[in-house]
């Protein structure tokens, strides 16, 4: 059977030090305390020496307790048992269900094969029309909500999640309030989506390593699904939790830090999750949508800026709404001309209008004369603002490019809009 | 050579695992770790006293102290030969797709595959006769490897002259055997191949010199072409935040620009962008050759979630294969995306290292490193006087898109075309965002000089009415000014502005850019009658209208010259006397 070890000599923070032998990198220990069992990973090696983060803290763990090594690194149970169940960060029910062990896979696997990914083709639809027509989402995309604290961006995540038309849905949380924890087993609930999703919750009061692992558990979940041809889901929030979990450990382990305190390998760690999501040749496919709360709204904060380099896009909510600058979704050129052919000219056109719009407004607020021009972009913004950007609206593709229009329609004329006369033939509205 | 000495694992910290060792270790040697039935590559980076430390080309896990590692006595090294063009190699030239078809899915650690086959045979033609002398670099030969003729030169390790012994006449040969014999002054005896192999950390240096790079690299962007141009032969590097389109950029440069062969190093970039360009090249149809776009590509791919020090081996293996088609006199163009990733890379592995940090804990050796690489660029004259160039173009991912930070600032130090991306022209959909007022080229234009820089005169003047009036307001704005204002947005929208989407504007020859370009500096220059400011704000939305139809109307067709009536009889309206001709 396994060693066991007793000669824990160091504790730091959350790592310990223990003197053993035939140690793997990486690989799993019980450690064995008064208050009771936790898992611990070894994250380095040196000669006779491992150090170990301990998933449940290293709180009471006293010089004398037992490091039982496990010869494997962590794993997960996956496949439909896993469906309607509720699990903390190490993967331990959370609902008083039976604790699960069939078809464990190791989390963290290799990365896929670049040849063996196909182009994104599908559009994901939301009913969002600041996401359906100006940015849309793409199966297999992984995109994340950048917002400040206290903006709604747990609800938004909640509604597309719900909305969306996908097979499962893996909802990993990291240092969720409680409350929000039972908002989204709630509205998932009313909803009807709790049969065919996954929660891995991690909460404020749990110990920090546990945080680190979400994702990494959540995907590797996700993986499994989708190589049997499932389309999954994954919904992470907040991941800026799990950055500043990967800060503590990294300053534990007395690593040079980089960046405000963050470890230089910062964008190497979220990429290896975040490039996860895939759409495969003959399988199925991952999405990722992740929150990442922006410190002080400052898109430069580390966090936001190597998610920003490592995501195909963004959404960037802001009072309430999807903000039109700063949203951005890279794949949306790969699914909008396949949806009607005046969507991308819709959505380049009122975008430029908007941006001018804005000018006006900052015009307006230095108390400038305003122009006719002027006055008509004041109105276009305002009903872009109320008919397009709140996200009260929840229509269609189709009935939100033909408001579109509409909204033009009343506020210029045609050729202020710079569209192309053949488009403007088709699709600018008869009426009066 | 003895027996390969071989170490001990002592310890192991992310990817750097340091190992004793007892036998004499060279600097970059590369080793394999044995571990199971893995055998896991790394390069020995540092060496002190008989401790050298590693970094692991693959995921450390489950490796153990005291596991033994391998040394191979030699650098890494890859394979350049026939066979290349078209492929799809990781870092490490490993061919992506034969380990997709031997692993699946996932890229499974430990597992290398040759990178050109040793099976496939070449038609062989020699172009040299035993008796000839020869140095190294010279063609002795070819093979016709897709729409080239692949040479097969003398090794470039070799120095001196020798003189050819043997040759074999036109026949199939693989690239394991052997097509000529050469001897040097001592009489010592080399074979020839068709392929060979170098360390990709040094540059080929088998030319007799090397130029000033001066004709223009058309990429048939308008805005880089007529603003800042790229030599072929040169460097340009496109910094820019996230979002700005510097991969859009890349792409449409990788699939337009009039050179011979593209390589694409996707250095710890996203899996999904490289995707699109391995499956949609072999499908786009390059109108220059008629033959796919994939035929003259090679794509060097370590994306972000693949081992960090293999991205770091990524942009020199990619610059290796480059400098390598340029012997054969051939015109390359390497893109790297992204040089940042690189740069990190060497940032997680000098942590490890403990090596005190210098600025946002980058190494101290940053700035030398990619002087060095970009160096390896250049226009040169090869031994039988025919020309080749390596034109290098780095894309630079600055933290929170700061250009004031180490990455950016070590690279603008040695290129000679600084194409800024800016987060304020892409949030206005202002595509390519380029920005024209912190651009610079060093290098000549395809547009006149004067031209150029009345053009370019025109943007300044506009973005400096344009702050003025946001102080005193458009009614505080002269008409004359304002005016000029509208000329520089009109400038912007119908000849910056390009739209990657519309088949034909995606893609602007020399000549049509050189005609467009008259004819809007003629509008520039011209004075327009108007009444009111906002009389002349909608002549120019209608004039911006009539142009940005004529861009994506197919150059000199019956349309294209129809347009042109249309907006000169337009123009003539407004314009005093009417003298745009």
């Amino acid at each position: 059977m396994h060693k066991i070890y007793t000669s824990i000599n160091q504790i730091v923070g959350d790592v310990i030090a223990v003197d053993a032998e035939d140690v793997g990198n990486t690989e799993l220990a019980e450690v064995t305390t008064r208050r009771g069992t936790s898992l611990a990973q070894v994250i380095r090696l040196d000669g006779n020496k491992a150090f170990l983060q301990v998933f449940a803290g290293s709180r009471g763990i006293s010089t004398g307790d037992r490091v039982r090594f496990l010869g494997h690194p962590m794993r997960i149970a996956t496949g439909d048992l896993l469906l309607g169940r509720v699990f903390n960060g190490s993967g331990r029910p959370l609902d008083n269900g039976p604790d699960l062990s069939e078809n464990l896979v190791d989390i963290g696997g290799p990365p896929v094969n670049p040849v063996k990914r196909i182009i994104p083709n599908k559009m994901i639809r939301t009913g969002i029309p600041m996401i359906d027509v100006f940015n849309s989402l793409v199966e297999s995309q992984k995109l994340p909500i950048f917002s400040i604290a206290g903006e709604p961006y747990n609800e938004l995540l909640a509604r597309i999640g719900t909305q969306a038309e996908v097979d499962i849905i893996i909802l990993g949380g990291m240092g969720l309030k409680y409350d929000d924890y039972l908002f989204f087993r709630d509205t998932l609930e009313e909803h009807g989506a709790l049969s065919h999703s996954i929660v891995f919750m991690h909460t404020a009061a749990d110990p920090v390593v546990e945080c680190l692992l979400v994702p990494d558990i959540s995907l590797a979940v996700a993986e499994n699904f989708a190589l049997e041809g499932k389309r999954v889901l994954v919904l992470l929030t907040d991941m800026s939790n799990f950055c500043d979990a990967l800060k503590e450990i990294a300053i534990t382990m007395q690593q040079i830090p980089s960046n405000r305190g963050y470890p230089g390998d910062l964008y190497s760690l979220l990429a290896s999750r975040y490039e996860k999501a895939v759409d495969f040749e003959t399988a199925g496919s991952i999405t990722i949508l992740a929150v990442t709360t922006m410190p002080g709204d400052d898109v430069t904060h580390p966090i936001p800026d190597n998610t920003g380099y490592i995501t195909e896009g963004q959404f960037y909510l802001k009072n309430g709404a999807i903000e039109p600058f700063g949203s951005l979704s890279r794949l949306k050129q790969l699914v909008n001309a396949k949806t009607r052919d005046d969507h991308r000219t819709i959505m380049d056109t009122m975008i430029q209008l908007f941006a001018d719009y804005r000018e006006t407004q900052e015009k307006q607020s230095m108390g400038f004369q305003m122009s006719a021009w002027d006055m008509k972009l004041l109105k276009y913004g305002q009903l872009f603002e109320e008919k397009m950007m709140s996200l009260k609206v929840n229509i269609p593709l189709e009935k939100a490019l033909d408001l579109g229009w509409e909204i033009l329609h009343d506020c210029f004329l045609p050729e202020e809009t710079g569209i192309k006369r053949s488009i403007i033939d088709q699709y600018w509205p008869k009426k009066l | 050579m003895t027996a390969l000495s071989s170490g001990r694992i002592v310890r192991i910290n992310g990817n750097m695992v340091t190992v004793t060792f007892d036998t004499p270790v060279m600097q970059n040697e590369v080793a394999y770790i044995r571990h199971g039935q893995e055998r896991l590559k790394s390069e020995v980076i540092r060496i002190r006293g008989n401790l050298a430390e590693m970094q692991v080309y693959e995921a450390t896990t489950g490796l153990k102290i005291g596991e033994e590692v391998e040394f191979t006595g030699e650098l890494l090294s890859i394979e350049l030969g026939p066979g290349m063009l078209g492929q799809i190699y990781d870092g490490l030239q490993n061919p992506l797709p034969e380990i997709a078809e031997q692993c699946g899915f996932f890229l499974q650690r430990g597992v290398y595959i040759k990178a050109l086959s040793e099976s496939k045979t070449w038609d062989f033609t020699p172009e040299k006769k035993p008796g000839d002398s020869v140095r190294a670099g010279d063609k002795i030969g070819y093979v016709e490897e897709k729409i080239f003729r692949h040479f097969c030169m003398v090794p470039f390790t070799l120095t001196g002259n020798y003189e050819i012994i043997s040759i074999e006449n036109a026949g199939r040969f693989t690239i394991r055997q052997a097509v000529a014999q050469i001897m040097d002054q001592n009489g010592k005896i080399y074979p020839v191949f068709l392929s060979q192999t170098w360390p990709v950390k040094i540059p080929i240096q088998a030319y007799t010199e090397r130029l000033k790079p001066e004709e223009p690299l058309v990429t048939k962007m308008r805005l880089i072409d007529s603003l800042f141009p790229v030599s072929r032969g040169g460097t340009y590097c496109i910094p820019g935040p996230f979002g700005a389109g510097k991969t859009v950029l890349q792409q449409l440069i990788s699939r337009h620009a009039e050179v011979d062969i593209v390589i694409i190093a996707a250095c710890g970039e996203r899996a999904g962008e490289i995707v699109e360009t391995l499956r949609t090249f072999p499908s786009i149809i390059d109108p220059r050759t008629s033959r796919p776009l994939s035929d003259r590509t090679v794509i060097i791919c370590n994306t972000s979630s693949m081992p960090v020090a293999a991205r770091e081996s990524s942009v020199y293996t990619a610059v290796t294969i480059a400098e390598y088609y340029r012997q054969m006199g051939l015109h390359v163009l390497l893109l790297a995306d992204s040089t940042s990733r690189w740069a990190q890379a060497m940032r997680e592995m000098s942590g490890r290292l403990e090596e005190i940090p210098g600025e946002e804990a980058f190494p101290a050796y940053l700035e030398s490193r990619i002087a060095s690489f970009y160096e390896r660029a250049g226009l040169v004259r090869l031994h039988d006087g025919s020309l080749g160039s390596v034109t290098i173009g780095g894309a630079v991912s600055p933290a929170g898109g700061n250009f004031e930070e180490p990455v950016t600032q070590a690279t603008l130090k040695v290129v000679g075309a600084f194409l800024g991306l800016s987060r304020s022209r892409s949030d206005a959909r202002r595509y390519p965002a380029i920005d024209p007022l912190i651009s610079w080229s060093k290098y000549r234009s395809i547009i006149e000089e004067g031209q150029r820089e009345r053009g370019q005169g025109i943007l300044l003047k506009g973005n400096d009415i344009a702050q003025m009036m946001k102080v005193v307001g458009e009614e505080g704005t002269s008409l004359q000014d304002y005016m000029d204002f509208l000329k520089a947005e009109f400038f912007d929208f119908v000849y910056l502005q390009q739209n990657a989407f519309d088949p034909v504007d995606e893609a602007t020859v020399k000549e049509r850019q050189i005609y467009i370009f008259d004819f809007i500096h003629r509008i520039i220059e011209s004075e327009f009658v108007f009444e009111r400011k906002d009389e002349a704000l909608h002549f120019f939305q209608q004039l911006r209208q009539l142009f940005r139809g004529w861009n994506s109307i197919s150059w000199q067709s019956d349309e294209f010259k129809k347009t042109e009536q249309e907006i000169r009889a337009f123009l003539l309206v407004r314009t005093r006397e009417g003298k745009h001709a």
